[in-house]
């Protein structure tokens, strides 16, 4: 294993200050509740959520197959697409300046309003979940993927020009590995947001799926198995923004404290 | 005896201002003056000539065009008015500029790939030349594990295997600490002796002019203009106590105005 991704390992184990607060924060919500302080439909206490995680396993974890599915398929789309779209608005000043500010606007577009038409128009199924999940992740890759392409010092184009460097050499060679880390800046982002699309989508249509499950429970007053979906959603979430970093460290080192040899994976 | 794989022509599609038939490796640049119509003029009225394997220095104070000088050689820019005619140069700048995420080794090999040599032959013809510039077991290290020496060594050996007859070093040493620059114009001066090149150095080191050049030209502040050009024509290696050493560089010195 390499030093990055030791390194990496490493870092959620030194997170001890912030396990401390949330036992903190968890030990007092379940006083609060344990006390009297509120109604356990409306508010259940941690170990009511953790038994109710205990005893719908098989429903949660059927229903999380679902959305994680449309979570991964919605992130791999919008990484493709942002890639290719970033690398084309690099290379070409039009469609940079056509497709830019579009890209922003697209962003103003409310998405829980943008869920129920899609589902209108594409009914039940995972299309209009990954197109959801698609356009919330999508802008923040484009973005930090031109930032990195545009951090290439101007200097060192100039350098490869006395060397009579071809411009697909030079994207090769320079530019892209320079434009790897950003990349993986805006993919962090983006599963964030896109966990919060899936959620979205699902309540705007769906017969599955932990955002399904979290709008069937609550009227039911199961507030307890509401509560569960939610850190199910949490802790997966941070399970993939964990498996980004780790998968960042390993691609590109060289961003970080790195090693001092060149690793088996760039040989 | 190692071969530099020497590319004659020029790639396609790299526009260049300078005429590069011309014969032999030297550079001539003729009354060239740049950026007369802005603001700020970067040269006025300067001629340079460099002959075959001949190193000239270029002194002068901060932001008198000796960068602009370079990006002339290298027809990076275009002069305003004047000539420049060289044969094909190889820019080395002041940062090493190296890839970060590329060994020692690779990136001494990057202008061999920009020729169109494959990964693995590009290694195989850079990996020598690694061992002679003493950099050996490092080739896989990354630049960010190498010393400041070191990595101005594996730029200009990266420059060095562009396998172009003029070589424009910009300030080469002076991001590098006294006792480093020191070693290295030491090694430089080797480095040039081993693997002749005409080199247009520029640098605000006025010693290390004196030390390395066979000519130094001093220009003037912004818009630079040649004030002086002195011969120096002591053998190598020059040893900076000498006294012809110490002369010399009290002459550039009283050229850039500064009374010792």
């Amino acid at each position: 294993m390499s030093a990055g991704a030791k390194q990496a390992l490493a870092a959620p184990l030194r997170q001890w200050r912030a396990a401390i607060l949330l036992a903190v924060l968890i030990g007092a919500w379940e006083l609060y509740v344990d006390l009297g302080g509120a109604d356990p439909l409306i508010l259940p206490a941690p170990h009511a959520v953790a038994s109710a995680m205990y005893d719908d396993r098989g429903l949660l974890w059927s229903n999380f197959l679902v959305t994680a599915e449309e979570v991964l398929l919605g992130i791999l789309v919008a990484a493709a697409a942002a890639a290719v779209l970033a690398t084309a608005m690099h290379f070409f000043v039009n469609v940079r300046g056509a497709v830019y500010p579009l890209l922003i606007a697209s962003q103003t577009i409310p998405i829980p309003m943008l869920a129920p038409i899609l589902v209108l128009w594409l009914g039940f199924g995972i299309l209009p979940k990954l197109i959801v999940i698609a356009l919330v992740s999508f802008f923040s890759i484009v973005i930090t993927t031109l930032a990195g392409f545009a951090s290439v010092d101007p200097e060192l184009l100039k350098l490869v020009r006395t060397f009579d460097m071809s411009r697909r050499r030079v994207f090769f060679s320079v530019e892209l590995p320079t434009a790897v880390p950003g990349f993986f800046t805006g993919a962090k982002i983006a599963v964030i947001f896109a966990v919060i699309g899936a959620v979205f989508a699902e309540q705007a249509g769906a017969n599955s799926g932990l955002g399904y499950v979290f709008t069937q429970a609550l009227p039911q007053l199961l507030t307890a198995r509401a509560f569960a979906a939610v850190v199910i959603l949490s802790l997966f979430a941070i399970a993939l923004f964990g498996a980004l970093t780790l998968a960042e460290r390993l691609t590109v080192p060289w961003a970080h404290a790195a090693g001092s040899q060149v690793g088996e994976i760039d040989r | 005896m190692i071969e530099t794989p020497v590319q004659a022509s020029r790639g396609p599609g790299v526009a260049r201002a300078v005429d590069c038939e011309h014969a032999a490796a030297a550079v001539d640049v003729d009354r060239v003056s740049r950026g007369r119509q802005t603001a700020v003029q970067a040269l006025a009225d300067v001629s340079l000539h460099a002959g075959d394997g001949e190193i000239v220095a270029v002194v002068g104070p901060s932001g008198c065009g000796k960068s602009t000088l370079l990006e002339l050689i290298c027809g990076l820019q275009r002069p305003d008015a004047g000539t420049v005619r060289c044969a094909p140069a190889a820019l080395m700048p002041q940062r090493d500029l190296l890839l970060p995420w590329a060994s020692a080794l690779d990136n001494a090999a990057l202008a061999l790939r920009a020729g169109g040599i494959g990964r693995e032959p590009a290694r195989e013809l850079a990996r020598p030349w690694l061992a002679r510039f003493g950099l050996g077991e490092f080739e896989r290290t990354r630049p960010a594990q190498l010393s400041g020496g070191m990595r101005q060594r594996v730029s200009f050996l990266r420059s060095l295997l562009a396998g172009k007859p003029v070589l424009a070093l910009d300030e080469p040493f002076a991001a590098l600490d006294a006792i480093t620059r020191a070693e290295m114009q030491g090694w430089l001066d080797q480095a040039l002796t081993a693997e002749p090149r005409t080199v247009v150095l520029v640098t605000h080191d006025v010693e290390e002019a004196v030390l390395l050049g066979d000519r130094v030209i001093v220009l003037s502040e912004r818009p630079g203009r040649v004030v002086a050009s002195v011969e120096v024509g002591l053998a190598r290696p020059r040893r900076r106590a000498d006294p012809a050493v110490v002369a010399l560089r009290e002459r550039v010195l009283a050229a850039l105005g500064v009374s010792g």
